[in-house]
């Protein structure tokens, strides 16, 4: 109709911001994905504890504090290791560099590959928890009956909050052929190493 | 608030099943047993007041027009469409109130967040469809299933009073004690949640959470998995039990003694010669004196056990012997008095020393599900 | 091409198609409109029929009528069908009828893409019925379907569920668009945005919240299907991702969708209020003000629905302190409403009893979600029928009586029939009455403890909830004399002039009643 042909002009614009509108928030959604890991990498917020730390130099020990750190571990669904933490709980200095170990043994008749993945909390406590050796940057592979002791070594940052004296450091153990098989795709499915 | 609970009989045949039926006409939320539920209470009850107080207001106004301005009783309609004063009044007073309002509610949510200063830590893990309890510092934990019979859910037997609300195991803490809560998940997301504790927390898999509560007065304490985990998401709900400090203590003293015994009897793969050692040595100590070193005992009151048919024949006859004792003679029942581990080693000790050489072996965990079947 | 003044009602040969194709092939926007309102009335009779198998079953303590897993069928398709299928599409359908006749527009901007839009919808919804008749059942996961339950646990139906809601989707955004583009466009001369009739605007800001989250849910079911069928690790912590980072972005979405479904209501309301009252709308600039003010502080409180997910304290302040701003320019309108009334000269037929029902129970559910705001009292509320009666109150006494209001108000414009009056408020008052039997219960047995989403309930919540499956089954009965009264009037009754209500203004009043086929061909004058 010739009374819609003067708008054409109009209507075109508003289509075009509109469906780049469109067009960035789909890719806004998307890009939640990593911004949400920035955000929480920098803010600890999701007790999501960051990758290797790189120790710079000999830093300071605070000999005067002390800060207890808990050690859990679960199996994942479906995952039939036994998994546990040698000690249940350390007390360290902040500054410090401490060993730990956690127990895994594959009681199954089949090699199998797991994942830990860690979480902290409490999670304000993460980006001051630093991890220069964990068993959870890679994959663990086991043979039929095999078991071995995994080491973690980690740092207290000297400027963790006062008020925090106690964290809970959880490794939830992961059966990665079943990951594969789960959804959908071959063995060997990528996984990051997220620390 | 208290529950009035009074029983009524469903006496409507044909409509109702044959259920006792406590009329609850509760409407609202308990204060609570801990600190923080007091204070959600208070927050709870402030919060609708100032709501049913702008109701009154709002909808007094506004009834006061259908009843007085209407066209049928000859009202003729004013003009004014706007008034700039007003609109700035009736912003700012209710942004001011609600300032107010968050004043206190900040000051909750921050101590609910405060989980410093703990005495005790629980992992809690939500599965499909119960719950896991572990004390991380006892070393000892247990799942937490509903008991609720499928008779009673598919209304062949009447419902009992804690219908839905009932577990095999509940979680036990003292009372007066901050008890910090770690809750995770097997699999999906699922929630802890305890109303007379003020405590809810999403159980996420792969992840850890915080909460705490301190509870005032020691009781059971009954809630609900609070987040759609798939089939039986109504049936898994959470049963606390709070107890004074020294009879919690007598409890975890009681579990972790179970605990270590199981650990002992399943952790551990006893090879043949390691019974053999033990065994030898628990002997000595619980056997020998009747039965001698060498096995030969003295007969007739104290038979051999050197080539006898009990040790030699069948394996179920001879741990019943040691286990439960033989009823009218000096043979004793050693299964109250000694460990499944130390059960186990004498037995297979028996089997093969002395030339018995029958190869067997009995674990200790198989003494244990003996004695358990029972 | 008729050059023809609207003022008198013969279609010649310019009348619309006859047959199927007319329905198949139109663009005409009072066609598309009544499409979109049978459309959703029919979902709203489905997702209300689910309800009632939900009622049912929580008639009673115990399981009687189903088992688990279909229980969550039905609260699942339940709030999907009324959310994407009744109310969305309902306030879709009352946007095209009336705001090219409220602006003096011929037609919608985009009357094509008007026509893919509408029938998009029915096929979205067989998609998602058909999920109930696959193997391993319908989507079972609650319409919020968080992961992992709803990737790694969900049924082999769910990539169909989410191809579903991408069409859905689609639809949603090309109707925004349509709606942006004709306001912006194709008001006539004269008329300024702040002369614009509140529905107008209500729909304006409504369209850019549709543009700005729908794509933000299609992201969401991508990402669903990319873990469920890719091999991707989203929202799966074994891979690295986090099932929370789904519950962000969905809210992000959800949070601005649930004011997506009430705003048109806030629109079509303030209409009503005024024309029943005789008065002009108390407050037109502060009114715009306020709704402009909820979409943008719509964007900012996503987080209040995860309180007990364990968001950091300062998160939660922030969610806490937002949530309970947005009450303020709400209870702005809540005021404006009732001044409208104030020293009017009212009357009380039908779309005026649901509009001021409206203002009532929508507050109190405007109450019960300030106290939701409360995050330390959330915790007590979350995920518990306190919830479920909050959004019942501001959905259906909201959302779904703004639309009963709006069609007894537009009725005789769309149909050239007064509806039967007193059918009409014998509708009013057992909607009313079942309505609250239904859900006003629901906030006792919530605060007394008993979660969301549960077949089957321990014995102190049985009393109530009885009397809350009366109340829904006769709100859901009523809705069948709902249906009867527009077929009535369809076919026949009191003949309507242009302007049946003496106290309404507008341009839509101004052309005769039923509407031509064409309207506004030439555009009004508006001083």
């Amino acid at each position: 109709m010739a009374e819609q042909q003067p708008h054409k002009h109009s209507n075109n614009r508003v289509i075009a911001w509109c469906m780049a509108g469109v067009v960035g928030m789909f890719l806004f959604g998307f890009a939640l994905v990593p911004l949400y890991d920035v955000f929480c990498e920098i803010t600890g917020i999701n007790g999501k504890t960051s990758g290797r730390y790189e120790v710079a130099a000999a830093g300071q020990v605070d000999g005067q504090r002390t800060v207890t750190v808990q050690f859990l571990a679960s199996n994942g669904p479906g995952m039939t290791w036994e998994f546990r933490p040698v000690q249940r709980s350390v007390k360290v200095h902040p500054g410090e560099a401490v060993t730990v170990n956690f127990f895994a043994a594959n009681q199954s008749d089949h090699a199998m590959v797991g994942q830990a993945v860690p979480s902290l909390a409490p999670a304000e406590g993460t980006p001051y928890f630093h991890k220069t050796e964990c068993f959870c940057f890679n994959q663990q592979p086991l043979e039929a009956g095999e078991s071995v002791e995994m080491p973690l070594v980690f740092i207290v940052d000297p400027d963790l909050p006062e008020h925090i004296t106690k964290m809970t450091l959880s490794y939830t153990l992961y059966d990665q052929n079943r990951e594969a098989k789960v959804s959908g795709s071959g063995p060997g499915t990528t996984t990051n190493n997220n620390g | 608030m208290r529950v009035h609970a009074k029983r009524v009989t469903a006496l409507v045949a044909g409509l109702l099943s044959p259920t006792v039926v406590m009329a609850d006409w509760t409407m609202n939320m308990s204060p609570g047993v801990t600190g923080i539920s007091n204070q959600i209470y208070s927050l709870h009850m402030t919060i609708l007041w100032i709501c049913v107080a702008i109701g009154v207001v709002v909808f007094g106004v506004m009834f006061w027009s259908i009843f007085a301005h209407r066209k049928s009783q000859g009202a003729k309609p004013a003009n004014f469409h706007e008034n700039t004063w007003v609109e700035i009044l009736w912003t700012i007073i209710p942004l001011a109130i609600l300032v107010a309002m968050a004043i206190p509610a900040t000051a909750t949510l921050v101590e609910m967040y405060d989980t410093t200063e703990s005495d005790i830590d629980i992992k809690v893990t939500g599965y499909q469809w119960r719950w896991r309890y572990e004390y991380i510092n006892d070393d000892f934990g247990y799942f937490s299933n509903m008991s609720t019979p499928r008779a009673q859910i598919e209304n062949r037997q009447e419902k009992g009073e804690n219908y839905l609300l009932e577990v095999d195991n509940p979680m036990v803490i003292p009372v007066g004690k901050k008890v910090r809560l770690l809750m995770t998940a097997n699999d999906v997301i699922h929630s802890w949640w305890v109303p007379e504790f003020g405590v809810k927390k999403d159980a996420i898999p792969g992840f850890i959470n915080e909460t705490w509560t301190r509870v005032d007065e020691p009781g059971i304490y009954r809630g609900q998995c609070t987040e759609l985990c798939g089939k039986d998401h109504g049936f898994m709900p959470v049963v606390v039990e709070v107890l004074p400090e020294d009879e919690y203590n007598a409890w975890v003293a009681e579990q972790r003694a179970a605990a270590e015994t199981e650990r002992q009897l399943t952790a551990k793969d006893w090879t043949l010669e390691e019974l053999m050692e033990r065994g030898e040595q628990a002997y000595a100590s619980a056997c020998a004196s009747c039965h001698l070193a060498n096995g030969e005992g003295m007969p007739p009151a104290f038979p051999a056990l050197r080539g006898s048919a009990v040790a030699t024949g069948n394996m179920e006859a001879h741990i019943d012997i040691v286990v439960n004792g033989v009823p009218g003679t000096a043979m004793q029942a050693f299964g109250s008095q000694l460990s499944e581990v130390d059960l186990a080693a004498v037995i297979t000790y028996e089997r093969n020393a002395w030339g018995n050489n029958t190869g067997d072996m009995v674990t200790p965990k198989e003494i244990f599900d003996y004695k358990n079947q029972e | 091409m008729s050059a023809v003044a609207d003022t008198h009602s013969q279609e010649h040969h310019h009348g619309p198609a006859k047959g199927i194709s007319r329905w198949l092939l139109t663009t005409n926007h009072k066609d598309i409109g009544s499409m979109y309102l049978i459309f959703s009335f029919a979902m709203f009779l489905i997702g209300g029929t689910m309800a009632m198998v939900i009622r049912a079953e929580l008639f009673q303590p115990g399981l009687q009528i189903v088992q688990p897993e279909f229980f969550n069928q039905m609260t699942t398709m339940h709030g999907l069908i009324m959310v994407f299928g009744a109310v969305m599409p309902a306030f879709v359908g009352l946007a095209n009828w009336m705001i090219p006749l409220m602006i003096g527009a011929p037609d919608m901007a985009l009357p094509r893409m008007n026509n893919w839009s509408f029938w998009l919808l029915p096929c979205a919804f067989l998609i998602l019925l058909s999920t109930l008749f696959m193997e391993g059942g319908g989507p079972n996961f609650g319409w919020t379907f968080y992961a992992p339950l709803s990737t790694t646990y969900g049924p082999p139906s769910t990539t169909f569920f989410i191809f579903a809601i991408h069409v859905m989707g689609v639809s949603s955004i090309m109707g925004a668009i349509n709606v942006i583009a004709t306001v912006l466009n194709m008001r006539a001369p004269g008329m300024t945005l702040m002369k614009m009739p509140l529905f107008v605007w209500t729909w304006l800001i409504t369209a850019f919240l549709l543009i700005a989250v729908m794509p933000v849910l299609a992201g969401a079911v991508t990402m669903m299907l990319m873990d469920i069928n890719f091999g991707t690790s989203f929202f799966d912590a074994s891979g690295g991702g986090d099932p929370v980072l789904f519950q962000h972005v969905f809210w992000f979405f959800g949070h601005p969708e649930v004011y997506i479904m009430i705003m048109p209501a806030f629109g079509a309301i303030s209409h009503i209020v005024s024309a029943f009252s005789r008065k002009p709308l108390f407050g037109y600039a502060s009114m715009v003000y306020a709704v402009g003010a909820i979409g943008l502080l719509s964007f900012l409180v996503w987080a209040h629905h995860m309180f007990t997910v364990g968001i950091p304290l300062a998160g939660q302040l922030f969610f806490m302190y937002a949530t309970m701003l947005i009450a303020v320019p709400t209870g702005v309108k809540v005021f404006n409403w009732v001044t409208t009334m104030f020293r009017g000269s009212l009357s009380f037929e039908t779309p005026m009893l649901f509009a001021v029902a409206f203002v009532i129970l929508f507050s109190i559910g405007g109450f019960s979600g300030l106290m939701l705001a409360i995050a330390p009292a959330d915790f007590q509320y979350h995920d518990t029928y306190f919830v479920v009666a909050h959004f019942h109150y501001v959905l259906v006494p909201g959302a779904i009586f703004g639309i009963f209001a709006s069609a007894y108000f537009w009725l005789p414009k769309w149909t050239g029939h007064m509806y039967d009056e007193t059918l009409g408020k014998t509708h009013f008052w057992l909607s009313f009455i079942g309505m609250n039997l239904a859900f006003f219960p629901m906030h006792f047995v919530g605060l007394a403890g008993m979660p969301r989403r549960i077949p089957d309930y321990a014995l102190q919540f049985a009393d109530f909830n009885m009397v809350s499956s009366i109340g829904a089954f006769m709100f859901g009965v009523s809705q069948l004399l709902f249906l009867f009264i527009v077929v009535k009037c369809a076919r026949g009754g009191e003949k309507a002039p242009a302007k049946p209500w003496d106290g309404a203004e507008g341009l839509e009043w101004t052309v005769p009643s039923p509407a031509p086929y064409h309207t506004f061909t030439t555009p009004p004058e508006v001083k």
